[in-house]
């Protein structure tokens, strides 16, 4: 018989007994909704979550510092570092008699090659110091950190009172809550009355040592000896005032600070950084130009970090990233998808039971139907499919409507949380996905469910003897 | 090919090709049931030839073995041993895709209950034979009109088997069996349940199927009843099955 002929005998078998095949493709449905409700819940919770880490920038970054910067002093130390496989060189052991190679310093330059490297997005220097910022006379001791222009789509500022930078290189504050109570507390303020006030930034500025030569500039080697450390101070004007405590230290992250200023303005400073300490002390020539403690890489996506880390590598820096926590997380949600999916699937086997009984029923009821289609014609093999093509259909209607039920289920679970975090206060999230793969995937598993159970029947149809069947009555 | 046993003294028994103009050939043809501990012959030893174009009647008394007869013909069941032959092929050589073949295109069978599917128009019912065979689909309409009109039945093509009479719902079965144009048809008891005057009807019916009027091929008739009047009137030739063995063989 031809798939057009078996399709619609099916199809019109199956209209026969509508109500006890309802019944049973309803428990096919029961079962795939539950299959769909709950992997989409898994999945939708997955993407929220690598939505918001990918917001962090906590997962798309790898931190640069001059070689042995992660280890301790040495360039010869590489604890701390990764190989190509992202696997670290813990134990290396140096090699004493060989002279260290010099390090590297952090500079413009070298920002600029890092940032030449193939899915890089940005490269920028942290500058972090301690300053003492003054509304009036009082003033108050606080961490100032900068922040690159990219940062303004952090999730760390969402619900930040006011607004952002106006320009990189704008002479703006953004305060963090405890630091701006503080302020405002000196002048009898809220903390948002400070929003458009001014305040003053004194820190510790880098100026050269006088020179010893008659043209007034100091040679390399007399810039080499050091520099003064002097009081500096910089007007700038509260634009933003930050309550979210989500402001995580590592690679991309802003770690805590009770001021924020844009980088090109923490550039322009003269701020004495830890880096200058350092290579005052390792008697390192200086070249003139400014080094940064540590430079931050993004990359367009977690997955290239390690292509760029390597690359990083091979140009004689240390790196760090935090692609390891990734790896464990999406560990993590393939064994909740997975238990998800077993539990889901549970309702399922149970509905397919319910075809298996259906359908051998149905034999028992059209014995002598079965007989008179032999009679006419019909081999075993036509029989055996007909049964088959009885039970996929069944699947097939269940898949489908299993899956508009779940959707359903979705959207309800979805509007009801948001109602929830709404009267929270807190902002919606989309918790819940129905990717195309889902669907498809549980449709074509509810067909093949329903034809593994319809086998046992169908080879039964297939093997009746004609004659019995149309003696039956 | 399937070993042919024959019955100890049967003469008759011959596993060469069959003669030409035959439309069945039974050699030696033997059908054994295992019943508790005893063993019945349903069909035991039988040989005969019907002829290409010939209306036999079987019959019998009630478990005379005259209906496992038929069904050996038709290959719905297979010999115990013995051989037979329609139209030339050997049915206990055959697979059962083969079989089923065979019961599609070269045999039309009609039931004493009809054996029309309910929940099928009329129509649908005479189609299946087409569908199980893979007649392809533009064809079918007017095969199925056409076995429609040897019955008389067209203009019920769209009612269902429980809207028909049981004359109708017979003539629809008999449209069904000649709707893949067999060459031999084989009737269990195709009046039994109806009345005397609707089964006259059905006996016309088969008579103009077997000998037509405007001179079209005949069609080999093989029925089974129990009703030695009609045979009498309607049949060339009657053969009489008593505990599984011809009893007698008459041409009329």
């Amino acid at each position: 018989m031809k798939a057009g002929d078996l399709s619609e005998l099916a199809a019109r078998n199956l209209r026969e007994a509508l109500l006890r095949n309802s019944l049973t493709t309803a428990g096919i449905a029961i079962g795939v909704a539950s299959l769909v409700a709950m992997l989409s819940l898994g999945v939708g919770l997955q993407d929220l979550v690598g939505r918001r880490l990918e917001r962090t920038g906590l997962f798309d970054s790898v931190l640069v510092r001059p070689q042995g910067g992660f280890g301790g002093p040495g360039p010869a130390n590489n604890r701390g570092q990764r190989n190509g496989q992202g696997q670290r060189n813990d134990g290396d052991i140096a090699d004493d008699s060989a002279p260290p190679p010099p390090v590297q310093p952090l500079d413009e330059a070298v920002r600029q090659r890092l940032a030449k490297i193939p899915n890089v997005i940005e490269v920028y220097p942290e500058f972090r110091f301690a300053a003492d910022a003054r509304l009036g006379a009082a003033g108050h001791l606080a961490q100032v950190a900068s922040l690159p222009t990219s940062a303004s789509s952090s999730d760390a500022f969402e619900d930040m009172q006011g607004h952002f930078f106006s320009a990189p290189d704008a002479r703006e504050v953004i305060l963090f809550i405890d630091l701006a109570r503080e302020l405002a507390d000196t002048q009898h303020l809220q903390p948002a009355d400070l929003l458009g006030k001014e305040i003053v930034l004194r820190y510790p500025g880098r100026q050269p040592l006088p020179a010893q030569n008659a043209g007034g500039e100091p040679s390399p080697d007399e810039a080499a000896l050091g520099f003064s450390i002097v009081s500096s101070q910089a007007p700038v004007r509260v634009v933003g005032i930050v309550t979210t405590d989500a402001l995580f230290s590592g690679p991309g992250g802003f770690g805590r600070a009770g001021a924020y200023i844009p980088l090109a303005v923490a550039q322009g400073l003269g701020v004495v950084q830890g880096n200058d300490m350092t290579e005052i002390i390792r008697d390192s020539a200086a070249s003139g130009n400014d080094h940064y403690a540590n430079l931050t890489v993004r990359v367009s996506r977690p997955t290239d970090v390690p292509m760029v880390e390597q690359a990083i590598q091979q140009m004689g820096f240390a790196v760090f990233s935090l692609l390891d926590l990734t790896r464990n997380l999406q560990r993590v949600f393939a064994i909740l998808d997975l238990l998800l999916g077993i539990f889901g699937s549970l309702a399922l086997a149970v509905a397919s039971l319910g075809i298996v009984n259906t359908l051998v029923m149905s034999i028992l009821e059209r014995r002598r139907e079965i007989g008179v289609l032999k009679a006419l014609g019909a081999s075993d093999g036509d029989v055996r499919k007909l049964f088959f093509a009885e039970a996929g259909v069944m699947g097939l209607a269940g898949g489908v409507g299993g899956v508009a039920i779940g959707w359903s289920i979705g959207r309800i679970i979805q509007f009801v949380t948001e109602i929830y975090l709404r009267r929270q206060s807190i902002p919606a999230e989309n918790i819940w996905t129905v990717p195309w793969w889902l669907v498809a995937g549980a449709i074509g598993f509810s067909v093949l469910v329903s034809l593994a159970a319809g086998m046992y029947p169908a080879s039964r149809a297939a093997r009746l003897d004609p004659v019995e069947a149309l003696r039956y009555d | 090919m399937q070993p042919l046993e024959t019955e100890p003294g049967d003469t008759t028994g011959s596993a060469a090709s069959p003669a030409a103009g035959i439309a069945i050939r039974a050699v030696g043809l033997t059908r054994r049931y295992q019943m508790g501990g005893a063993t019945i012959r349903a069909v035991d030893g039988i040989s005969i030839e019907i002829r290409e174009g010939e209306f036999v009647a079987l019959l019998g008394a009630s478990g005379s073995g005259k209906s496992t007869l038929l069904n050996l013909f038709a290959g719905l069941d297979r010999a115990s041993s013995g051989a037979v032959f329609v139209l030339g092929r050997e049915l206990g050589a055959m697979n059962s895709m083969e079989l089923s073949r065979h019961r599609n295109h070269t045999i039309g069978m009609v039931f004493q209950s009809f054996n029309l599917l309910s929940r099928m128009t009329v129509m649908e019912n005479v189609e299946l034979p087409l569908r199980l065979g893979e007649v392809p689909r533009p064809e079918r309409a007017s095969r199925v009109n056409e076995a429609l009109k040897r019955v008389g039945l067209t203009a019920r093509a769209g009612h269902r088997p429980g809207e028909l009479s049981g004359g109708e719902q017979q003539r629809v079965a008999i449209a069904r069996a000649l709707v893949n144009r067999p060459r031999v048809l084989l009737a269990d008891e195709p009046t039994g349940n109806l009345d005397s005057r609707t089964g006259e009807e059905i006996m016309g019916l088969m008579t103009e199927i077997n000998r037509p009027a405007d001179g079209a091929a005949a069609t080999t008739v093989v029925m089974v009843t129990h009703e030695r009047s009609l045979a009498e009137r309607y049949a060339q030739r009657m053969v009489t099955i008593a505990d599984g063995r011809v009893a007698s063989d008459e041409a009329r």
